[in-house]
């Protein structure tokens, strides 16, 4: 090919130059495809181990991305993790829900809570609450709840507050300031904390009994830390005359977790995925070195260098993007699998890992085959048809 | 003429049993760093989560009812019942002491500035030295309130030194190593503490410097304890009076919040102990998620390097058809090819599992020292595990093309017509 004769016409050598042209390209792609069916067996272990890899690779990536924020909607069971409180104890302005709520998004709870300490019928002072019963269930999921209030006059206890005010449940009388209520309680609430020893009663209840408003708004801002920061700038721009204040306990203990997690999880992944490659790249350079008679055969009948690479390089790039695809594929399911056993909700499939995996498994591919070929590009082709 | 067989194999072909074997290797290093970390992850996440503060509250049992807005208490001091601090190191003693990272004793005293200003003096442990038997041990705040920060020093338990909370000096305009008078007696600051609750409008001092403000030598009004606990289940839920003597012996020897709380409670005369649920019931969930995330990751990877390690051994053995048809050229049988094949597996097998044993122990300590700060063991009985492990997937992975290729015509394979 590469010796045309000279003397010829020059409408001839376009000919020929045209005709080895053509059968040229097909001839690469049969090559290719021959290669492939002719094969199976090889071809298909080769693709076995990419597929596994990019599988494994995909999950990884997939489970990284969203297993935060799976855990995060996990942390917010701890419950809120910003407070707002009116300064030195006093109330909050009439609207001021309603401005939280407008502040955050739609995943945050907002709870309003407002306290007075009243007297019971002996004398005792207990510690009443007024607060939203269907926000709080939303937020304080840890609340041990017999049977949550449901209708006016109705009335959850803390379980310390009920032995000591209220026997077996009968209706009780409150007094705040010389207004007295009849109270019928619904339910006892148990936490192991301050509110074991409340009696917490609806928001509509409380305002009508004593006349005071919130004093206090519990928030469970949704998001990553940033995004909590930025949600408490906006509520404390919100509302000026109120002390907005991170739970540190809460803030802190979430980001030290999740923290140690993500770095486990990052260090799995990439022990994981690294292996996958490397095993991929074992395999696939034995795979391109056995094929050295292939490779002698095309030299031998005068291939250039640089069809030879190249037939080699889209050999393994076409097996790196198959493998890829089914390989994201496959590892979607995984994800989706660990996500729905472990969290119970799906891990979304994300399209954003694929080009990084086609890449990724693109360039062990082609790493595995340039590094047999430039060994053997040192060895003549006699040789290797021989056998030796 | 077998042994030769295999060692010449060895010998002769390097390469392909180096990359059959680096494969080998690299699978069994990730198969025991994952099993390692995955079985480690639960105590160490659970240490993580310590960072929430205390789980479990020790109360006197005849208390009368709390009286707090806003972690503020309107109680009077001359209310209610007191623990005894002379009790506290019993917690010690407890079944489940091992499983106790810390508590703190906690006694509100209201008392005076010099300006006749109300302020609250919290008495508690900062990291007090005590002592149980023969047993020394630290606690305090520092281990049980982790998001505390001082600015400044932290004070020393027996002296006059406190903290005064950041709210509070703002407003008296204190800072670190100003003297403060309070109830008559001089103290010195020794810090800022920011808590984000209602400490920062109190003063944090040793116990017996608020014992003696309230003169009640030896009181204590609460105990926080921070306990690793296992997750709750079924077992753990059930009422210990309703269970036969063989149920609570397990129960009573399971470290759920419930029997910790139990054994508190018989370790501190008359008090009462709960859990905190926000905390202990929170932390339960986040503990089981974290540990199924990485064990079904485990399982994952060790999938992967299952099949990894079987495709590795399927190219290798498939490119020794030409060996098999001269072998059985020679007369050997079936099982005589296949026996070469399997002992070279197995060799391969067992030393790239011991290199990769030694790799993986390695990783694994790498992780838990970068990340949790802390060793993860390894378990010896990992060791013939993963070797069985290691042998029994390159096998697998082996059998089919051991199968193919002993199966395939000898005239064909020395043609060369694969």
């Amino acid at each position: 090919m590469s010796s045309r004769p000279s003397q010829l016409a020059p409408e001839i050598t376009q000919v020929a130059a045209k005709r080895a042209q053509a059968p040229h390209q097909s001839m690469f792609l049969r090559m290719l495809l021959r290669a492939a069916v002719l094969r199976r067996g090889r071809a298909a272990s080769a693709l076995l181990a990419m597929v596994v890899a990019a599988a494994v690779a995909t999950a990884m990536m997939n489970l990284y991305v969203d297993v935060q924020a799976k855990l995060r909607s996990e942390f917010r069971n701890y419950g809120a993790n910003i407070v707002i409180a009116g300064k030195d104890g006093a109330s909050l302005p009439a609207n001021a829900l309603a401005t939280v709520e407008s502040a955050l998004g739609e995943k945050s709870v907002a709870v309003p809570f407002a306290y007075v300490v009243a007297r019971t019928a002996d004398g005792q002072s207990v510690v009443v609450a007024g607060t939203d019963f269907s926000r709080v269930q939303k937020l304080n999921r840890w609340w041990s709840v017999s049977q949550w209030p449901s209708g006016t006059g109705q009335a959850l206890v803390g379980a310390r507050a009920a032995t000591a005010i209220s026997h077996s449940n009968k209706p009780f009388s409150i007094s705040f300031q010389g207004k007295t209520i009849q109270v019928t309680p619904a339910g006892t609430l148990s936490t192991g904390a301050a509110e074991d020893s409340r009696v917490y009663l609806d928001m509509a209840d409380f305002v009508a009994w004593t006349g005071i408003q919130p004093s206090t708004i519990e928030v469970a801002a949704s998001g990553k830390a940033e995004e909590v920061d930025a949600a408490l700038k906006r509520l404390g721009e919100a509302i000026p005359e109120a002390e907005v204040r991170p739970v540190r306990q809460i803030v802190e203990g979430e980001a030290r977790v999740l923290n140690k997690t993500r770095a486990t999880l990052l260090a799995a992944a990439v022990l994981i995925v690294l292996t996958a490659a490397l095993c991929v790249l074992a395999t696939l350079i034995g795979w391109v070195f056995d094929r050295r008679r292939d490779f002698a055969i095309m030299k031998a009948l005068g291939a250039s260098e640089k069809l030879v690479n190249g037939f080699f390089a889209a050999e393994a790039a076409a097996l790196g993007v198959a493998g890829a695809l089914i390989g994201y594929l496959i590892g979607i399911g995984v994800a989706a699998w660990i996500g729905r056993v472990n969290f119970h909700a799906p891990v979304v499939p994300r399209l954003s890992v694929l080009p990084w995996v086609i890449a990724g498994s693109v360039l062990v591919a082609l790493i595995s085959a340039v590094v047999p070929i430039g060994l053997l590009r040192r060895v003549q082709p006699a040789m290797i048809l021989r056998g030796e | 003429m077998f042994v030769r067989l295999v060692y010449e194999s060895f010998r002769r072909q390097k390469r392909r049993k180096l990359l059959a074997g680096v494969a080998i290797t690299l699978g069994v290093a990730v198969a025991t760093a994952m099993i390692a970390v995955a079985t480690d992850i639960g105590d160490k996440i659970n240490r993580e989560l310590r960072s929430y503060g205390a789980n479990l509250l020790v109360t006197p049992q005849e208390d009368s009812l709390d009286v707090e807005i806003g972690g503020v208490n309107l109680k009077p001091p001359s209310d209610g019942a007191y623990l005894s601090e002379a009790d506290l190191p019993k917690i010690r003693g407890t079944f489940w002491h091992h499983n106790i990272v810390g508590f703190s004793p906690m006694l509100p005293a209201n008392a005076k500035l010099a300006d006749g200003k109300d302020v609250t003096v919290l008495g508690t442990y900062f990291s007090k030295l005590l002592r149980f038997g023969k047993d020394d041990f630290q606690t305090g705040v520092r281990i049980t309130h982790p998001w505390w920060k001082v600015q400044g020093e932290w004070p020393v338990d027996a002296s006059e030194q406190v903290l005064i909370g950041e709210r509070l000096a703002a407003k008296l305009n204190k800072k670190p190593g100003d003297g403060l008078e309070i109830a008559g007696r001089a103290l010195t600051v020794s810090g800022i503490v920011s808590t984000g609750s209602a400490e920062d409008d109190e003063v944090v001092a040793p116990i017996a410097v608020a014992q003696q403000i309230l003169g009640k030598p030896d009181a204590v009004r609460r105990v926080y304890v921070s306990a690793l606990t296992k997750p709750e289940d079924a077992l753990a839920r059930r009422d210990p009076k309703t269970m036969n003597q063989e149920m609570f012996d397990r129960w009573y020897c399971s470290p759920y919040v419930q029997s910790i709380a139990f054994q508190l409670q018989e370790a501190i005369s008359h008090s009462h102990a709960e859990q905190i649920r926000q905390v202990a019931q929170n932390e339960g969930t986040v503990l089981s998620r974290i540990k199924g995330l990485m064990l079904l990751i485990t399982l994952a990877a060790l999938f992967a390097s299952a099949l990894a390690v079987s495709a590795a051994m399927a190219t290798a053995i498939f490119e020794r058809r030409r060996e098999v048809g001269l072998m059985k050229a020679l007369g050997a049988g079936n099982a005589a090819v296949a026996a070469v094949f399997f002992a070279e597996a197995t060799l391969l097998a067992l030393f790239g599992g011991v290199i990769g044993f030694a790799g993986g122990a390695f990783l694994a300590r790498l992780i838990g020292r970068s990340i949790f700060a802390a060793q993860i063991s390894i378990q010896p009985v990992l060791f013939p595990v993963i070797l069985a492990l290691a042998v029994l997937v390159t096998f697998a992975g082996s059998a089919a093309a051991i199968r193919r290729a002993v199966r395939f015509d000898p005239v064909f394979a020395l043609r060369g017509d694969a």
